[in-house]
């Protein structure tokens, strides 16, 4: 037998370069940041970048099947308005409140994965909707900015480890990858919902449970959209029924996924990969501030990063040899 | 006792019989062949055997007992494993994430990676194809390489029955080779195998028993080695129907250059120095088997293809067409009636006028406004010419019959005065009044001095309609008939590949 390593290359080829390209940016920006890495800076950056990984790896859990989830941010906006009101008080409260924001999160994607999947409406179509349904509810709750989160998760989720200065946030960011993403990838449902994002029909010629699947992979983009709202609780010690706010996130969530090696065709690409790819994108806007560039230009710049990540992945159509295959 | 028996099985599609009281019995440790022409209801049959369609009637019965397969998964537990000729892969997964798919082994309840490797190596082995990294992506594999996996994924399963619908098609020589062996391995250990394949002499090499399907009939069922190539060939065309076609004209002159001519076409593996000269008024056929390159020549002259190699000529003079905007060009004037009219030839939601506009939209411009009157009268006269069947020209296509959504794609093109017309089986799946008309019109054409290049899977049509037949397998032309030579008989054997004396040709075509 060959070496195994060309293969294993091969297969998480999208998720190392979104890796490397990182890497690359972020030593870039502690080299050129006027006080260097310090804890604070680090703390910081590690927030919102975090808050945004987050997100993106619900929206892959979606691609992957080949769908996209256009109400991941109005989700997380429907967590933070709930968190603000009921993650307060005693630790038992605190615990019962969180449980419940978890709870609507799973309910969100629940009703996403329903209506794809029995009412066989498109993805689109139907994220929009509901994703619309969850900004009335979290409008219900919070008609103006307010509320407040437990102190003390506040400052576990948003601080430093004890002990090491190291962001506390970058540890759930790795605890939700071993406990969410890791096991979805290697169980037969997440196998599932990669065969039905590459080749439905394959997958069910194969005897692959395909609803099952894709029930699946909504519910637990519904599970870590709620995470980020409860996160961004923590970071904000409010809630705020902000539509720009989800609708931002949202469309970000997908450049991350893109940026990450995740093809939005499905079936291919990993949430690591889309995590990598959404610290990526916030090292964009940190990159203009060390390099001292009006703040003006983040969007501009982050599009053009953005539309070369799609020509790479474009880069094979060149080697297509029927045209109909473009089409197909 | 047989293993496996299918009693009165029919099946519907719409208003189309598929099949109709089949029967088939399977015994372990045989492998068993079921013959039959383009749309006999070998598909079904299987499909129907693998779980994938259900029958509206007839019973199947598993070691004797009456069994329902309501999806792939239930025929799987059963023990039925199917290899189709469209193949089911995953093209992201690796080839070890495929041959699992169906039941990957678990640990703690997540996949076991390494009893996954281990089974995938030995599947891989079974099927006589160690040299398949399983890591690699099935989407990084040729074609060839793929059908070996799907070979590899069907024995995973440890199948009772092993089903193989095509299963060399698209394989290279030294793979059939070794599939060969492979199979006469797993007949002595005892499964029953059912070979579906147009090539009789792999037929004569592997079967024990044999069943001919004839317009969803199961007509004869026969040890092999019983029959002669030239009786089987008898017992799948022996059917009664045959259309009228209008009467052939005098063969037209081929003094003059010839409007399109080929010249050692060939690209990528599915087409194999093709040449041809098609003169005006002349209607050449395009025979065989499904999938033996017919559509492709059609897209290569078409120029949807990159990447061919050989001569294109167009009156006598050598072009480079880039695509189907350039093959439509006055100077060519090419057009393509494509094979699904759904997808490729209409667009559905828009109304019946804009449909047959936009091939021509280009000559009813003036400085990039289309001229309203002129679309209106061009319209109305392919409407008339066509007979097309509609209140008016403002519904939209989808509303339309199959007939006359066909009709719809033809006149579209015939809108800009096509000088080469390309047919891609235009009457598969409508009613025979409209073939007729269908037939009438492309006769009609050719008086006209359009040259037209016609693939069709029915035989009665290649008979009827061509001045000559040219009768494609493997992606290379294998045979050329002419005139009184076209005969259903001489079709099917040469599509088959074997001599009209029953000897087969294809130990000569390098198999």
């Amino acid at each position: 037998m060959n070496s195994d390593w060309p293969y294993r290359l091969r297969e998480h080829r999208g998720t190392l370069l979104a890796l490397l390209a990182f890497v690359a940016m972020f030593a870039i920006y502690v080299a050129n940041h006027p006080v260097g890495l310090n804890a604070n800076v680090a703390t910081t950056a590690a927030n919102k970048g975090v808050l945004l990984a987050i997100v993106a790896m619900a929206q892959t859990l979606v691609v992957l099947t080949s769908g996209i989830d256009l109400s991941v941010g109005m989700v997380m906006v429907l967590a933070n308005c709930l968190a603000s009101a009921i993650v307060v008080g005693s630790p038992a409260a605190t615990a019962l409140g969180t449980l419940a924001v978890l709870g609507t999160g799973l309910l969100c994607g629940a009703i996403n994965g329903a209506i794809v999947i029995y009412g066989r409406l498109q993805p689109i179509v139907t994220t929009i909707a509901t994703g619309a349904v969850f900004y009335g509810a979290a409008l219900a709750l919070r008609r103006v900015p307010g509320g407040d989160v437990n102190a003390s998760l506040a400052e576990a989720l948003t601080g430093q480890l004890p002990g090491i200065s190291v962001p506390a946030s970058l540890l759930l960011l790795v605890v939700l990858v071993l406990v969410v993403w890791l096991p979805f990838r290697h169980s037969a449902t997440g196998r599932a919902a990669y065969a039905v994002g590459s080749s439905e029909l394959a997958a069910y010629m194969s005897g692959v449970p395909i609803r099952r699947a894709k029930f699946v992979a909504y519910l637990l983009s519904g599970l870590l959209a709620s995470i980020a709202g409860l996160f961004l609780t923590c970071v904000t010690y409010s809630g705020e029924a902000s539509a720009a706010n989800g609708n931002t996130y949202t469309l970000y969530s997908i450049a991350a996924v893109v940026l990450g090696g995740v093809s939005l065709f499905g079936g291919s690409g990993s949430a690591i990969g889309a995590i990598f790819g959404a610290l990526m994108f916030r090292t964009i806007g940190d990159l203009l501030f060390v390099f001292n560039l009006d703040p003006l230009w983040q969007p501009l710049f982050q599009g053009v990063v953005l539309a070369a990540a799609v020509c790479l992945g474009a880069v094979r159509l060149l080697r297509v040899r029927n045209r109909l295959d473009l089409y197909g | 006792m047989s293993l496996f028996v299918m009693q009165g099985v029919s099946k519907r599609y719409g208003g189309v019989r598929a099949l109709e009281g089949a029967d088939l019995a399977i015994e372990a440790g045989r492998i068993h062949a079921v013959l039959g022409e383009n749309g006999a209801g070998k598909s079904t049959l299987i499909k129907i055997m693998a779980g994938v369609v259900r029958p509206d009637a007839g019973r199947l019965l598993l070691d004797g007992r009456p069994v329902a397969f309501a999806a792939p998964a239930a025929a799987h537990a059963a023990g039925i494993a199917c290899v189709f000729q469209e193949l089911s892969l995953i093209p992201d997964l690796p080839v070890a994430d495929n041959i699992a798919i169906s039941n990957p082994p678990r640990r703690f309840g997540l996949i076991d990676r390494h009893a996954q490797r281990r089974l995938a190596e030995a599947a891989l082995a079974r099927a006589g194809a160690e040299d398949i990294h399983p890591l690699a992506l099935v989407r990084d594999l040729s074609l060839s390489r793929r059908q070996m996996v799907e070979i590899a994924k069907a024995l995973a399963r440890q199948p009772r029955i092993l089903i193989l619908d095509e299963a060399t098609s698209a394989l290279t020589a030294a793979d059939v080779t070794k599939i060969y062996a492979v199979l006469k391995r797993l007949r002595s250990d005892g499964l029953a195998l059912v070979y579906i394949s147009h090539r009789m002499h792999e037929i004569v090499a592997l079967a024990d028993e044999c069943t001919v399907f004839r317009n969803g009939r199961s007509v004869a069922s026969y040890p092999a080695g019983t029959k002669s190539d030239s009786e089987v060939v008898e017992l799948m065309i022996g059917r009664e129907y045959s259309a009228v076609f209008p009467a052939l004209p005098v063969r037209p002159s081929e003094t003059e250059a010839p409007r399109l001519e080929l010249r050692r076409l060939s690209w990528t593996d599915r087409l194999d120095d093709v040449s041809l000269r098609l003169h005006a008024g002349e209607v050449i056929g395009l025979g065989g088997l499904d999938g033996q390159g017919q559509r492709e020549l059609l897209l290569a002259l078409f120029g949807v293809l990159r990447g061919t190699t050989g001569e294109v000529l167009i009156d006598g003079r050598p072009v480079a067409i880039a695509g189907p905007a350039a093959a439509k060009r006055s100077a060519i004037g090419m057009a393509l009636i494509p094979e699904d009219r759904k997808t490729e030839g209409l667009m559905l939601a828009m109304s019946v006028r804009d449909n047959l506009s936009f091939a021509a939209l280009g000559r009813l411009a003036t400085a990039g406004v289309v001229d309203g009157a002129a679309e209106g009268a061009a319209v109305a006269r392919i409407m008339k010419l066509l007979a097309i069947r509609s209140d008016g020209t403002a519904q939209a296509a989808s509303s339309l019959s199959g007939g006359n959504q066909q009709k719809l794609v033809i006149g579209k093109w015939l809108m800009m005065a096509p000088r080469i017309l390309l047919l891609n089986d235009p009457t598969r799946g409508i009613d025979v009044g409209t073939k007729q008309e269908i037939y009438a019109l492309l006769r009609r054409l050719a008086e006209a001095g359009t040259a037209i290049l016609f693939y069709s899977t029915d035989y009665d049509e290649l008979v009827g309609c061509c001045d000559r037949v040219l009768v494609m397998y493997d992606g290379r032309v294998r045979r050329e008939l002419a005139g009184a030579e076209i005969t259903e008989h001489a079709l099917v054997s040469s599509a088959l590949n074997i001599g009209d004396d029953g000897r087969h040709a294809a130990a000569t075509a390098g198999l």
